[in-house]
């Protein structure tokens, strides 16, 4: 037996379907047979735990909507209604709202992961891109999921960001108006958030199929970043993967559950319990965790317009990663100084994420502006040099030659040179 | 790692005197309270007296706009019987149905109302007091404190949620006769130490023996403060006792599935690290038995 | 290829099985609040509480219409005439047979309370309306008697009766 095993289908109906739509042959060749490298770490399963959430967003998202009333006056009243009247409102609610930030949490994980491994390499360009624009439509539909509510930072939150389009010369102002519907955040503005709320998932749920097919067809990228060479690289997603996933989606789950039934209000604004007022700016406007590093870079930059320029170019200066990387080598573990600039860029990551909640105010200004350097400077200056400059560690021959004998070579064979392709 | 961790001691060292400032108004003090952590539940006499308090105190000016009467003999709540919720409804007169001569007027509660609001509008309000009074049923998530790192790092595992009832709390006996030298209070303001800002619009509710307590409890401003503190809490998370329940359950589930899980993917990779000759993908039909 | 077909389950079966069965009670506990949702909320159940109507206002021969859990409830007060016609007649040839004093409380002949929703397709009955001076049904043609039971047309069955009582003679309680 060699090769991929074929679908064959083992009921009659299924053989009847198979010759009309083969789509018992393309879950099997994609979800069973399908070859995964074997030394992949549980840092590859977020992957399937972001399907997962998304998932979770769209199926207790849906439930909502079927309670919620989108009009400035019921708004609020009608959330409140969910988490009092509805059997079991208070649960969905609570795992819609925090299932969002463990959306994010997963979402970040992910691309840590990529970035670390390099798996945004030849040829995984693509699916690197799908990447960014699903995190992209994330924050575009979180951002609006959180102004439903109609609370104080819900209607604040709508204000500012929709104010950041303000910045663009000349049609700044225009442009603002049309997107509230209205001279002020009103009921429009709130009708058409709930519309693309609603909307945005799918496009979503699209183009992670586009994601998923990419990865399909470049194939997954592993920890040690040579490709898989024979059979004894790779084994079945299932059961191999799929049991590995789902472990730790369990593990996950449990993580998910102690914020959702313990601690449900730790990562709500309590201001966002009090009913929008147009009159009244919270002294602390803050928005949620996981845009608070955007957020950051936002106020690092005195400017307006080059504020909001520098919050756009921290998420679309990602999509040019493949470019920006010249390193032949993907992943960090052969490359000893990339691997402390990413950890440096982790930690400014993180750090940005702690500016971004603290008022803009003396040396947290000092330290939001030297990690926004350090942000461009990892993309911009860092990784092109770095590729060019670093001396990397030899690379195994190949991934079982890494994983079987725990880095000892198989068998007689000597260790290959560095950075040697067979 | 050297390079990040220079990078993270220089964040540090620069952020320390902003994190010093941050100092102006005192933390609430953290109350023990019945419904806090895992196998929290409502203290159902507590909310009772709260209730009383509510009544006898703060209604004249704060509502309740989001709770019914019905709830108050929901399970999980302050344990009325219908009777009793009945009882309490119809001693409020809420805005009526039109009549056949569609005028509207007041009829006593009943079980489906919720507590009748004690202005029309804010205009009325501000008109009355110069300051609209918050409607209470949310208040208790509606207010907070900074925690502040690394606290609010703890407060994951500890489960601490009570920023709330705490702030309130402390906020019901922070009045001060008189403000500290050197400030001066805005006319129709009082002092409160744990106001943000402390000129706070709201005389000082709570006296001593002001509600009377027939249960026995201490009908003092600190035992007030916190009867009504714990019934805002009940109001604003009404579901808090089934979802502590649900919670461990789910917890306890997932725990076993985890783990069941943990084996399961010992015993499937056993064979791939033992025998990685066998590793080609192949149809699980084929897979080995023990 | 070692493929055995034991017919002894063995550990790893064991362990395979409570596995899935584990994760499938879990999926299954998860349908329990999607569906529960869907239900009329605590709100919904408290506005469906009883009713009180009161009669002194309803003239001889008047219809009226009350809400009672989102249904139109007709209060008819009969005539003499009509209850007359509603007694008297053939039981036995009906569609849906039943007797008219099966069809009010104990005493209280001249008042007959019906839940107007026909029992075709839900439309609302039309009141003094139709051969039988009872309700007709706009939508499909079904006529009801003065006693509410259907006598031609496409409805199945008699215009439902809600549960009610009298608390005074003036006075009734529905739900």
């Amino acid at each position: 037996m060699s090769g991929h095993p074929t679908y064959q289908p083992q009921s009659a109906f299924m053989r009847w379907m198979e010759r009309r739509l083969p789509i018992g042959g393309l879950i099997y060749s994609s979800f069973v047979v399908y070859p995964t490298p074997r030394n992949l770490n549980y840092w590859w399963t977020f992957g399937g735990i972001l399907a997962f959430m998304l998932g979770v967003q769209i199926v207790t998202g849906v439930v909502l909507a079927m309670h919620y009333t989108p009009q400035v006056d019921f708004a609020f009243d009608s959330v409140e209604r969910i988490m009092r009247d509805v059997n079991y409102g208070w649960l969905l609610r609570y795992l819609h709202a925090t299932g969002a930030s463990m959306f994010f949490l997963a979402a970040y994980i992910h691309m840590f992961r990529g970035m670390y491994y390099g798996s945004y390499k030849d040829p995984r360009e693509v699916l690197w891109i799908l990447g960014v624009i699903l995190l992209l439509l994330m924050i575009i539909t979180g951002f609006m999921g959180y102004v439903l509510p109609w609370g104080q930072m819900s209607f604040w939150a709508a204000t500012v960001i929709t104010n950041l389009f303000s910045a663009i010369p000349l049609v700044g102002e225009p442009i603002v108006t049309w997107l509230w519907g209205g001279y002020a955040v009103g009921n429009p503005t709130l009708n058409r958030f709930y519309s693309l709320h609603y909307l945005l998932p799918f496009v979503i749920v699209g183009v992670v199929v586009l994601h998923i097919w990419a990865l399909h067809v470049a194939g997954q990228n592993n920890p040690t970043g040579v490709e898989p060479k024979s059979e004894e690289d790779t084994v079945a997603f299932t059961p191999y993967a799929t049991i590995k996933d789902s472990f730790l989606l369990a593990v996950f789950c449990i993580l998910f559950a102690w914020f959702v039934f313990y601690i449900p209000n730790f990562l709500l604004a309590p201001d966002n319990y009090i009913p929008a007022n147009p009159a009244v700016t919270p002294t602390h406007i803050v928005p949620e965790w996981y845009y608070l590093p955007f957020y950051a870079i936002l106020r690092a930059i005195p400017n307006k317009l080059f504020g909001v320029m520098a919050l756009g170019a921290s998420i679309l200066i990602l999509a040019f990663l493949p470019w920006l990387d010249t390193s032949k080598v993907r992943s960090a573990r052969y490359r000893p100084l990339y691997r402390q600039f990413f950890w440096v860029f982790v930690i400014v990551c993180v750090g940005l994420g702690w500016l971004g909640g603290k008022p803009p105010e003396g040396n947290y200004v000092l330290i939001a502006r030297i990690f926004t350097v350090y942000y461009f400077a990892f993309f911009l200056v860092i990784l092109p040099v770095l590729g060019k400059v670093e001396r990397t560690k030899p690379l195994p021959n190949s991934i079982s030659e890494s994983v079987l004998r725990e880095g000892k070579p198989i068998g007689a064979q000597a260790p290959p040179p560095a950075g040697a392709k067979v | 790692m050297a390079a990040a961790r220079t990078i993270l001691a220089l964040a540090v060292s620069l952020a320390a005197p902003a994190l010093a400032q941050e100092q102006e108004t005192p933390a609430p003090p953290m109350n023990k309270w019945s419904f806090a952590g895992p196998f929290g539940k409502y203290d159902r006499a507590q909310l009772q007296r709260g209730l009383k308090v509510y009544r006898e105190v703060c209604q004249v000016c704060h509502g309740l706009k989001l709770v019914a009467f019905r709830t108050l003999a929901d399970p999980g709540g302050p344990g009325f019987t219908i009777a009793q919720a009945t009882a309490i409804a119809a001693e409020y007169q809420v805005k009526g149905e039109p009549d056949d001569q569609g005028e509207v007027k007041d009829r006593p509660g009943r079980l489906a109302d919720v507590f009748p609001t004690p202005f029309p509008n804010d205009q009325a309000a501000r008109a009355r007091y110069n300051a609209v009074p918050p409607d209470l049923s949310v208040i208790a998530k509606a207010r907070g404190y900074e925690r502040g790192f690394p606290r609010w790092v703890g407060d994951i595992f500890t489960q601490y949620q009570e920023q709330g009832v705490d702030y309130l709390t402390a906020l019901l006996h922070g009045y001060r006769d008189s403000p500290p030298a050197g400030v001066t209070l805005p006319p129709g303001n009082f002092y409160n130490e744990y106001f943000p800002g402390h000129a706070i619009a709201m005389p000082p509710p709570l006296t001593d023996k002001r509600v009377d307590y027939t249960d026995g409890a201490p009908m003092t401003v600190e035992q007030y403060a916190k009867d009504i503190s714990a019934f805002l809490m009940w109001t604003a998370e009404p579901h808090l006792e089934a979802r502590k329940r649900v919670g461990m359950q789910v917890f306890i589930f997932l725990i076993v599935l985890a783990g069941l899980l943990y084996f399961t993917k010992k015993k499937v990779w056993h064979e791939v690290e033992l025998h990685p000759e066998k590793l080609k993908p192949r149809p699980p039909s084929e897979y080995p038995r023990a | 290829m070692t493929t055995m077909s034991s017919a002894e389950p063995t550990r790893r079966d064991f362990l395979y099985i409570a596995t899935a069965s584990v994760a499938a009670f879990g999926a299954a506990a998860t349908l329990v609040p999607l569906i529960a949702q869907m239900n009329p909320d605590a709100s919904t159940i408290a506005a469906g509480a009883p009713i009180e109507v009161d009669l002194t206002p309803i003239a001889d021969g008047q219809v009226i219409k009350v809400f009672w859990r989102g249904k139109p409830i007709y209060v008819n007060h009969r005539t003499k005439k009509q209850i007359e016609e509603a007694q008297n007649v053939d039981v036995a040839k009906l569609p849906d047979p039943q007797p008219d004093s099966a069809r009010v409380k104990p005493g209280h002949d001249q008042w007959q309370v019906l839940i107007g929703i026909c029992t075709h397709l839900g439309c609302i009955p039309i009141a003094h309306q139709g051969p039988y001076d009872g309700y007709f049904c706009p939508c499909h043609g079904s006529v009801y008697d003065t006693s509410g039971r259907i006598r031609q047309g496409p409805a199945p069955l008699n215009l439902a009766l809600p549960p009610y009582e009298f608390l005074s003679d003036t006075k009734i309680r529905i739900g």
